[in-house]
């Protein structure tokens, strides 16, 4: 693995994170975090949807006239979206996937993280580098949207994954973690412990 | 009265942004000052309104299940909801695209200070997030349809405004260096969630 492949893939998960440093893909994502396993279905959905259009879009890259490109990119993303959404369907009674996770699986197409990758790095690369940003932006995304997930799991409902982890301990279930607002809360201590590592990340 | 209740519901009750976060990127990214932040506000309540009703017709006699019974009794039993997303993207894209060369071409005034803003809206997640929630909610008729994306619309364009105001206010004061800009964001909107809810228990 030469550096240039490596720094393809490490940039997004921490230095260039596509969520604390981009600020793209906020949208849909915050209102699955509620409990670990639709973080998890929801990160290896935006995996597989960036890695693959930003495969098919880099192949096709040269071919695109460049004013009709964002219906181009819209209509590869969102057959994608289909995909992944036909899939989870398929598999929601044996492993009892929320239904309300289709909405925001639907909201994939209008993540910016999808169509932001494929602006900023698919169409000028070839088709192997443009797979391994797309896979990696989706993993940067997928790993906060994992460490917001725990802690709203575990200080919410005292769970983790659905085992009882704090309640036997005779933890009280806290409600205002559950409540939407508390993730953009979580969201900004992040960003905070972030940037007080990376200073020059800093905001004048 | 129906109407009504509905309309303040999808204002304050189901704010796009404080209940469901869709619309996040440009949110906050566009925040910055309270004219900037109206004009895309303005924009988003005009094409919500737009795109909604059209999608609900498409929903309720193109996409639904047994939706092409019109046609013949052949087709009574044709689900084709599994392509939701990909047209109602298609509509809203175009419909943007339309917008924007009407726009430039009657009224270059307009167009000046609308006209950034119209491209970030085809990938705005409240537009796609109206039609896809439409669905789900599974309205009576066209009337409740038009209501419901009018609300929402509004509820974003007053989410968007009164941030803008706190952020304007907010340069003045002394922020830690690590938290200034995307974090304090982060937890200003946390906070204002948290007063949302408090229109959470009213039921009309």
């Amino acid at each position: 693995m030469n550096a240039k492949i490596k720094e393809t893939l490490l940039n997004p998960i921490f230095k260039g994170n596509p969520i604390t440093v981009l600020v793209l893909g906020i949208c849909s994502s915050l209102a699955v975090t509620v409990t670990l396993k639709g973080a998890l279905v929801m990160s290896l959905s935006v995996i597989v949807v960036t890695g693959v259009s930003s495969l098919i879009l880099s192949i096709l890259r040269n071919t695109i006239p460049s004013r009709v490109r964002i219906i181009v990119q819209l209509v590869v993303v969102a057959m994608m979206v289909i995909l992944v959404d036909q899939v989870l369907k398929s598999f929601e009674a044996t492993y009892a996937i929320d239904k309300q996770l289709s909405v925001y699986i639907g909201l994939i197409i209008t993540n910016c993280i999808v169509m932001g990758r494929i602006e900023a790095f698919a169409l000028g690369n070839k088709p192997w580098p443009s797979t391994l940003d797309g896979i990696a932006n989706g993993a940067g995304y997928g790993l906060i949207l994992i460490v917001v997930a725990f802690f709203r799991e575990l200080l919410g409902s005292g769970t983790l994954f659905g085992f009882d982890v704090l309640g036997r301990f005779g933890y009280v279930t806290n409600n205002l973690v559950i409540l939407p607002p508390f993730a953009l809360i979580l969201l900004g201590c992040i960003v905070w412990l972030q940037r007080s590592i990376q200073k020059d990340l800093q905001e004048k | 009265m129906e109407y009504l209740s509905l309309f303040v519901k999808s204002i304050f009750v189901d704010n796009m942004i404080f209940a469901y976060f869709l619309g996040m990127c440009s949110f906050l990214a566009v925040s910055k000052n309270v004219k900037t932040a109206a004009g895309l506000g303005v924009a988003v309540i005009f094409v919500l309104l737009a795109t909604l009703p059209i999608n609900y017709l498409l929903n309720e006699y193109v996409l639904k299940a047994g939706a092409l019974s019109w046609l013949g009794e052949g087709f009574a039993d044709v689900d084709l909801s599994f392509l939701s997303f990909i047209i109602f993207i298609a509509v809203i894209a175009a419909f943007v695209q339309i917008v924007e060369m009407v726009v430039e071409k009657f009224s270059p005034t307009l167009y000046a200070s609308l006209g950034i803003f119209l491209p970030l809206i085809a990938v705005n997640c409240a537009i796609l997030g109206g039609s896809l929630f439409m669905q789900q909610k599974d309205f009576a008729n066209i009337g409740e349809a038009t209501v419901y994306s009018l609300g929402s619309g509004i509820g974003w364009f007053l989410a968007i405004v009164s941030l803008a105001a706190i952020r304007e206010k907010m340069s003045y004061s002394n922020v830690p260096p690590a938290l200034k800009g995307l974090g304090i964001t982060f937890i200003t909107v946390g906070l204002m969630g948290l007063a949302f809810m408090t229109f959470m228990g009213i039921s009309l």
